[in-house]
């Protein structure tokens, strides 16, 4: 008799599950806790925390369940991780990816499973062109679009000849694209260096080069903690004398203040461009950047913006389909609008998933307190879209 | 390509060989004498940053520092001999590849523990941050030379240690052969672990005076390891003199590489493939020399005389 209820138990149990709507939200983050770029990553995670706080961990009436997971900047590493989450733990939403090359190894596994995937950070030009995906949505940027920017900055400023580097790897390529399209003068040189867990930090060759190449100008590309290497050495080598440095994704929260607890004064001053900047003004912004530096004592790098931002869009999605997660129809139409609070300020989406937003250039400056960070001084871009939408099949 | 940025990019290599020298050195010592497979020996150039940079930081000179973080780090050598290496000798090479791949985790998440995941970067001296001109046309960063300076001031030292000191001849005769040192009644385990400690000191050496150039990270050490290992096998293991003259050969071949292979391979192939593949081909010369070096002469170029 009592197995037989119990028979009976599981089987209603089995027919009717599907039939109610889940009581939680799944949401998988891929981003790299160990190795050095684990700073980048414990940024991010720290954002989503501080999200997840200030939403109450509910999205709608739904609890919001949090997996994150460590890709050790490594793109197998990171599929696996995504295969784990879309089989075993059955998320709803796969979010994160720092590196552009994790990204790519990693989205068929959460596409095919059909999974929402969410950039909260890489924005290779394969995803925003053939590859382009009704699933995938981008909470930061197309690669190519902030170095493009950049460029748009060095064509005003007069610069006739410019030297570029970037790491060996699909968003160094991406950076380095991205400047050449739209900088109008000569590129004297080029130089990409090895990348990824073993990747190349003393650039002294590279250096030598940019030296006797008498480039005017050095655009750079180095995240994480290659950009505080970089910048040390460019201020040893005595290249600031005559080659003034322009970077992008180099200069941040991360590496700010490690340079200010090094005393490299040389960075104050440079320029770099950015779709956002801890002192832009509106107010989710400044209720993420206070309560951030509240919380965890330092500035939050764009990384820890775009992260943030991901938990909001997401929340969008969720509550405009009344916490039933089953209509991926509903919620994808919803984040295609776009409609939350995001940090950098109202912006759209373009066919391809990607952010149509403004561009600013930001200077390294000193604030009140006498802390390194970065303040917006010029709109480079107004409603920007990338060039490679144009190949979505979508 | 002018021969001032030749000359500079000479110096540059040199300056990466030192380095790569002072790594080289204990590896191949602890190798040859003891026929020990340390993968353990880059964590402490790791070690050697992060003592250094907390000292440069707390005491704000980075001279001072490195006089206190060089027996800091002989100390700690010695105590990992002590308590894991000298356990390990009887075994075979897989257990001791284990046990020292072991110790690489535990020192990297030893380091995340106590000084974070970010890795510290310090100031150097503000003399130390000019440049200096050579022969009348070329400037170098004058750190860059202190580093070679210091390197080859190391060689000498040691070569002077190992050829013309009864420990140097008993090193040499315990690279020969062991059993029969330990025979004529030296005390090898006691002379080795003096040895181990010392090329553990040198590594992080090399890790003190790189730091302030790339600053001290997490799996720094294993990055430099693996070419640490390069430069042996060149060189020829158990061999000083082997190790200095690998790692200027392996320091030159890769500044050289990433100097001017790009401009060589936009004369056969298009500038997009060259700009792409040189960096990659120029990470791989060193790897193709060693895979000569072990068909045509594998016991290397300079192997210790021995039996």
């Amino acid at each position: 008799m009592f197995k037989k209820a119990l028979l009976a138990a599981a089987v209603c149990g089995l027919i009717s599950a599907p039939a109610f709507a889940a009581d939680s939200v799944k949401i998988g983050f891929v981003t790299t806790l160990t190795t050095g770029a684990a700073v980048i990553g414990n940024d991010m995670k720290n954002a989503v925390d501080l999200a997840m706080e200030h939403i109450g961990s509910k999205m709608g009436d739904l609890d919001v369940e949090m997996i994150f997971e460590d890709d050790g900047f490594k793109p197998e590493i990171g599929k696996q991780k995504t295969d784990k989450l879309v089989k075993s733990d059955d998320v709803d939403f796969v979010a994160g990816f720092i590196w552009s090359h994790v990204l790519l190894a990693s989205r068929k596994s959460a596409l095919d499973a059909g999974k929402f995937l969410i950039s909260s950070n890489a924005g290779p030009s394969q995803i925003a062109g053939k590859l382009c995906h009704e699933n995938f949505f981008s909470t930061s940027w197309q690669n190519d679009q902030t170095p493009m920017a950049m460029g748009e900055v060095l064509n005003r400023n007069g610069v006739k000849n410019l030297y570029i580097m970037a790491p060996n790897y699909a968003a160094g390529k991406n950076m380095s694209a991205g400047v050449e399209r739209t900088f109008n003068g000569t590129i004297v040189g080029k130089d990409l260096t090895k990348w990824g867990k073993d990747a190349q930090l003393d650039f002294s060759a590279e250096l030598a080069k940019v030296k006797s190449s008498g480039a005017e100008a050095l655009f750079v590309f180095y995240p994480g903690k290659a950009g505080g290497a970089f910048i040390k050495q460019y201020q040893q080598s005595g290249l600031s004398e005559s080659t003034k440095l322009y970077t992008v994704f180099t200069v941040d929260a991360i590496s700010l203040p490690k340079l200010q607890a090094g005393k490299l004064e040389g960075v104050l001053g440079s320029l770099a461009t950015q779709f956002w900047s801890p002192d832009l003004d509106n107010a989710q912004n400044k209720k993420f950047v206070s309560s951030f530096k509240e919380k965890y004592g330092t500035y939050p790098s764009f990384y820890a913006a775009q992260s943030y931002d991901t938990v909001f869009l997401i929340k969008s999605a969720v509550e405009a389909v009344n916490g039933d997660l089953s209509n991926m129809n509903g919620m994808r139409a919803a984040m295609e609008k776009a409609d939350y609070p995001s940090v950098r300020g109202p912006y759209s989406y373009g066919k391809n998933h990607f952010p149509i937003q403004n561009f600013y250039l930001r200077e390294a400056v000193v604030d009140a307190d006498g802390n390194w960070t970065t303040k917006i001084v010029d709109t480079i871009y107004e409603n920007h879209q990338d060039t490679y939408v144009s190949e979505c099949p979508l | 390509m002018d021969g001032a940025l030749v000359v500079v990019q000479l110096l540059n290599g040199i300056q990466l060989g030192v380095l790569l020298f002072l790594v080289a050195a204990g590896l191949t010592l602890v190798f040859g004498i003891m026929d020990f497979v340390n993968l353990a020996h880059g964590a402490l150039y790791m070690i050697g940053a992060f003592i250094c940079a907390s000292l440069t930081l707390a005491l704000d000179s980075f001279l001072i520092a490195i006089a206190l973080a060089l027996p800091a780090t002989f100390i700690v050598g010695y105590l990992i001999e002590r308590v894991f290496i000298c356990h390990l000798y009887h075994r075979d090479h897989l257990d001791q590849v284990l046990a020292t791949f072991g110790l690489i985790l535990v020192f990297d998440t030893l380091v995340h523990m106590l000084w974070g995941p970010a890795g510290i970067s310090y100031p150097l001296p503000n003399w130390m941050n000019g440049q200096v001109n050579l022969f009348g046309f070329v400037d170098f960063p004058l750190y860059r030379l202190l580093i070679i300076f210091s390197g080859i001031t190391v060689a000498i030292g040691l070569y002077f240690v190992i050829v013309r000191t009864k420990t140097g001849m008993l090193i040499r005769a315990g690279a020969s052969n062991r059993t029969m040192i330990s025979a004529l009644g030296v005390n090898i385990n006691q002379l080795f672990r003096y040895v181990f400690a010392t090329g553990a000191m040198l590594a992080g050496f090399a890790g003190m005076i790189i730091a302030p150039i790339t600053e001290a990270s997490i799996g720094m050490g294993s990055d430099v390891l693996l070419i640490a290992f390069v430069v042996i096998i060149i060189g020829g293991i158990g061999s000083i003199r082997g190790a200095l003259i690998a790692s200027l050969i392996v320091g030159l071949i890769d500044t050289m590489g990433r100097s001017f292979l790009d401009d060589l391979m936009k004369l056969v192939v298009s500038n997009q493939a060259a700009e792409t593949s040189a960096p990659a081909l120029s990470a791989m010369l060193v790897y193709i020399l060693m895979a000569a070096i072990l068909f045509f002469r594998p016991q290397g170029l300079f192997p210790p005389k021995t039996r």
